[in-house]
């Protein structure tokens, strides 16, 4: 029993001072820094805007300008969220996300989560116009210049084998999250290279720049718009062309990418909520040259902020157009 | 999935007599190079045939029919009635009060974003709880950490990462001690739990974010959900070994007084397994920690979020900063749990430097002080938002930046010939004679291994597995992951037999050691791949050395345990005889700790495989590539999901075979068991 005696005597002040502080934070709930700098600035009915960041740097442009005239001009709180392309689909459905910024086609989820479970809407297209495909560094042009045409890789095939490619030549991909068909196309292509994952944008950026510096051989997907583009202008390989349903069934692919008309989603209860954040986020759209200009930036070492605000200062007119 | 129960569990080293190994070499020995010799023999006529081989972008019948389930799960989840009256408010009740933790710590969802209690009133609070449960060491400890995140520039961050710890921690209280004590008193209970605990434990911590997500959606509830599944077992387990390691005459005593069954419990039983209570809630928390951080990828806020953002953008600087908080935290839960379970030791009272009326009073100025500091925080700005002037953060990351640039730089010519001479000059060779040989034969040659180190009963649970994973359509890709997980395991067991030696050898060298290897097996397993991933890049090499880095001080402490475990006497008689210290360790140490370093290959293995899917974030491939791939494209959700399973199923052979190769070939399987569990 003195046991317990004991254990209720030690719990005893750590419950009496977990109650005391409860009631000191209930009896001074209405004094708060945080609720009365809120009460002060309650003329914007903007509240908190969820953005999902997904992982690629033209994408982290797109959500820096979008964020800070979201801040500064509409007095939105905005929160950044880190997730990959498809997860931040389900967070609409959760209340997590509320925009997404960038979004490459998606048929499937935009079926789902727009048209089916009507959590989502499309807010309308960024301006930007998406290209991925299979790059190689224009060194390798130069020397072997009939490479670029996809029938002819096999040619060269050992030409990119790593110790990663089992003997293979090897197709470097970015992120197993980003849009890809190349496990798919190396297989109905009867291509002899194997489709090895770096990781991630920043990854494949550093091979493609390496493969550049020192004149070593690189094949790997990427995509446009893309600020590397204007350091190194890596070559575009020619798949065989795309035609529309081509890409229907992910397992039987053996074309191109389509060209994508890239996209803003939001979900339907901010779309619905009359936010100004959402009307911006209608409104919004810039070209390709906008993005990689603030994506060079951010590349730079610049903060994400600091980008964007940049750019707004040098475009006040376009921002204007999107606050209409 | 680490079963960090078991490494702290004593080993039974205890004196195994060396037997006259002539014997059991005959038989055993005879099997196995048999089965060896067949399967390079056949290797050589045969390979690249049978191989079961599945293209990366191609699925079986069984994962499109998994997809439909997804696919199903996601139109009905409106009007199933399992989801609206069991999962939905389940989903919510646990949003809540992760919500209420964050939105005390963290950034409430109003407003300024700032939280109810700010830094101040945190740094206070947390301290003075530190200092009640445990001691004024650690009170400090806790206030010196927390403000330090305030001055890396990670406070929110770090206070997210805690409030979903917290969340998490709380329920797996209301989940793991009932089921202890239930499984503690009743041995048919324990019965049904044991294997769940072990399927719970073998499970990659990935394989169920993908699933959860899909039932619980994206979020903090299904991170605090993930979180306990990951959190609960070692609770489990450490509550009912308290309980029921009660001494016999402690218990008979009490019944003879006519006790009942619940004032035994509540009277004799739960007092006295107090500290084994405390010691499980401390290894819990420690796992919802690792755990927390994983969660980030299905957006749960903190810490984590930063490091995935690092290790997408190679930013070593941000994840360093952001690790050294994950650590810190780490240390500061570690520290203030384990001084909780030193003061719930029996008999801990008395040993005080200073009286409990004292100490009482200490505790009540101190509250009082802490409790401006929260009034401070939460009326003042300054002390409600860590001020910016103080973030040292960015200093942090491009001082580490550019470290690890210049390293980068000078290095790479060493580091990436070093990785492409071990890839292939060990690896590949290894994983292809893995993925090459036809599966037939692999298995074949695996049944013949497993009946000669446990018997038929091993050799059936062998063919199941077996069996199930080419079910699974996965055969090839689970060779892929064998072949890196056997080469990181060999790497480990290296390690531990050179450093384990060493430790068990010398006193010194065992106090220096030791809390180095604490300190790592309390670093989050995400924090390790950023280093590698600049030096090395994302390729299988990265991935097997993060596992090797999780997995080595486990081995390395069994095997010293095992090594000081060696009776004196014995020592004596082969050094008086003349031995070298060489011959001692070849001829006398190693051998009689054989049993330890067969359970240090075993650990080794399950934390090696730990790694698998986390490693696949850095370029291995195989499972832990296709857990990853199918988390992040919903084409491949099915394959995602039958590829963790593949790994639990590999996880159970390499467990069960390793087990019965440290057990001793009379008494086989039996004793194996009770050792590592």
């Amino acid at each position: 029993m003195s046991r317990t005696r004991q254990l209720l005597k030690r719990t005893i002040p750590v419950l009496a001072g977990t109650a005391a502080a409860a009631l000191l934070l209930a009896g001074c709930g209405g004094a708060s820094v945080n609720q009365a700098a809120a009460a002060g600035s309650s003329d914007t009915p903007c509240g908190t805007v969820n953005v999902a960041l997904n992982a690629w740097v033209g994408y982290t442009a797109n959500a820096a300008v979008y964020s800070y005239v979201a801040q500064n001009k509409l007095g939105c709180t905005v929160v950044q969220k880190d997730l990959s392309e498809q997860i931040s689909w389900q967070g609409f459905g959760s209340g997590e996300v509320d925009v997404i910024l960038e979004n490459w086609g998606h048929a499937d989820l935009t079926k789902q989560y727009i048209t089916d479970q009507k959590v989502a809407v499309d807010a309308g297209p960024t301006g930007n116009e998406g290209h991925i495909g299979w790059y190689v560094p224009p060194w390798m042009v130069q020397k072997y210049p009939d490479i670029l045409d996809s029938k002819n890789l096999n040619k060269y095939a050992s030409l990119f084998a790593t110790s990663e490619s089992g003997g293979k030549g090897q197709v470097l991909d970015g992120d197993p999250a980003f849009v890809t068909n190349d496990e798919a196309l190396v297989k109905n292509l009867g291509l002899d290279y194997k489709v090895v994952f770096s990781g991630s944008e920043a990854a494949l950026i550093q091979s493609f720049r390496t493969a550049e510096k020192n004149k070593t051989p690189l094949l790997g997907y990427f995509y446009e718009p893309q600020w590397f583009l204007s350091e190194v202008p890596l070559k575009k390989v020619s798949l065989p062309a795309y035609t529309p349903g081509c890409d229907a069934d992910a397992e039987k692919v053996a074309c191109d990418y389509p060209d994508y008309k890239l996209n803003k989603v939001m979900a339907k209860k901010f779309a619905d909520s009359g936010s100004p954040a959402a009307k911006l986020l209608k409104a919004f759209s810039w070209t390709n040259a906008d993005q990689n200009s603030v994506a060079t930036d951010i590349q730079g070492g610049m903060k994400p902020d600091a980008a964007a605000k940049k750019w707004v200062d040098a475009h006040p007119d376009v921002v204007a157009a999107w606050l209409k | 999935m680490s079963t960090l129960v078991r490494d702290r569990a004593p080993v039974q080293t205890g004196l195994v007599s060396v037997r006259p190994p002539r014997k059991r070499l005959s038989r055993r020995t005879l099997l196995l190079g048999g089965a060896g010799v067949v399967w390079l023999v056949g290797f050589l006529f045969l390979h690249g045939t049978s191989t079961l081989t599945l293209p990366a972008s191609e699925l079986t019948d069984l994962h499109r029919s998994l997809n439909q389930f997804n696919a199903w799960v996601a139109s009905n989840r409106a009007d199933n009635p399992v989801f609206q009256y069991v999962f939905t408010p389940f989903r919510s009740a646990v949003d809540s009060v992760a919500n209420l933790f964050a939105s005390t710590f963290a950034a409430s969802s109003t407003g300024l974003r700032l939280p109810e209690i700010g830094w101040l009133g945190t740094v206070g609070l947390l301290s003075w709880i530190a200092f009640a449960v445990g001691n004024a060491r650690v009170g400090l400890l806790t206030a010196a950490a927390f403000t330090f995140f305030g001055l890396q520039g990670l406070f929110t961050e770090a206070a997210y990462t805690f409030a979903l710890v917290l969340t998490a921690v709380l329920f797996s209280l209301l989940i793991g001690i009932p089921l202890g004590v239930l499984s503690g008193i009743s041995g048919r209970v324990s019965q049904v739990i044991t294997p769940v605990l072990d399927f719970m434990q073998i499970l990659p911590t990935f394989v169920y974010l993908a699933p959860l997500a899909l039932i619980f959606l994206i979020g903090p509830a299904s991170a605090v959900i993930a979180t306990v599944i990951y959190a609960v077992p070692p609770l489990i387990r450490l509550t009912a070994h308290g309980i029921r390691n009660i001494p016999e005459n402690t218990r008979e005593a009490s019944d003879s007084l006519g006790t009942t069954g619940l004032q035994r419990l509540l009277t004799l039983q739960l007092p006295l397994a107090r500290r084994t209570i405390v010691m499980g809630i401390n290894q819990s928390t420690m796992a919802a920690l690792s755990m927390v951080t994983i969660a980030a990828l299905i957006a749960a806020p903190g810490l984590g979020q930063v490091v995935v953002r690092a290790l997408q953008s190679l930013d070593v600087g941000t994840a360093v900063n952001a690790g050294l908080s994950i650590v810190l935290l780490a240390i500061v839960l570690d520290r203030v749990t384990t001084a909780a379970s030193r003061r719930a030791e029996p008999g801990a009272a008395r040993k005080r430097r200073i009286s409990r009326r004292s100490r009482y009073i200490l505790l009540a100025v101190s509250l009082v002080v802490v409790l401006v500091m929260v009034q401070l925080s939460r009326t003042m700005l300054w002390a409600a938002a860590f001020p910016k002037n103080l973030n040292f953060g960015p200093d942090i990351v491009s001082g580490v930046g550019a470290a690890s640039e210049w390293l980068q730089t000078n290095l790479s010519l060493f580091t990436v010939s070093f990785r492409e001479a071990l890839t292939n000059g060990i690896l590949n060779p290894f994983q292809s004679l893995l993925t090459e040989t036809p599966f037939y034969l692999l298995v074949a040659v695996v049944l013949v291994a497993a009946y000669a180190l446990g018997g038929w009963k091993l050799a059936l649970v062998t063919a199941s597995c077996l069996a199930a994973i080419i079910y699974l359509g996965l055969w090839s890709d689970a060779m892929v992951t064998l072949a890196s997980t056997l080469v990181a395991t060999a790497v480990v067991m290296v390690l531990g037999i050179i450093f384990g030696v060493a430790m068990g050898r010398s006193n010194k060298v065992d106090q220096i050691m030791r809390p180095m290897l604490d300190a790592g097996q309390t670093m989050p397993a995400f924090v390790y791949l950023v280093p590698f991933l600049g030096l090395f890049g994302a390729t299988r090499f990265t991935a097997i050395v993060a596992g090797i880095i999780y997995a080595a001080p486990v081995a390395i402490k069994i095997t010293a345990d095992g090594i000081a475990a060696i009776s004196p006497t014995v020592m004596e008689a082969a050094v008086s005889s003349g031995s070298t210290p060489w011959q001692v360790i070849t001829k006398v140490q190693l051998p009689m700790a054989r049993k330890s370093l067969a359970l240090a290959a075993n650990q080794g293995l399950i934390y090696v495989l730990a790694m698998v899917v986390v490693g696949a974030l850095v370029g291995a491939g195989g499972l832990g590539y296709d857990v990853v791939a199918g988390f992040v494209q919903s084409s491949l959700f099915g394959k995602g999901l039958a590829a963790g399973l593949a790994i639990v199923f590999l996880g159970i052979l390499l467990d069960r075979m390793t087990q019965a190769a440290a057990a001793d070939p009379v008494r086989k399987i039996r004793s194996a068991r009770s050792s590592a569990h």
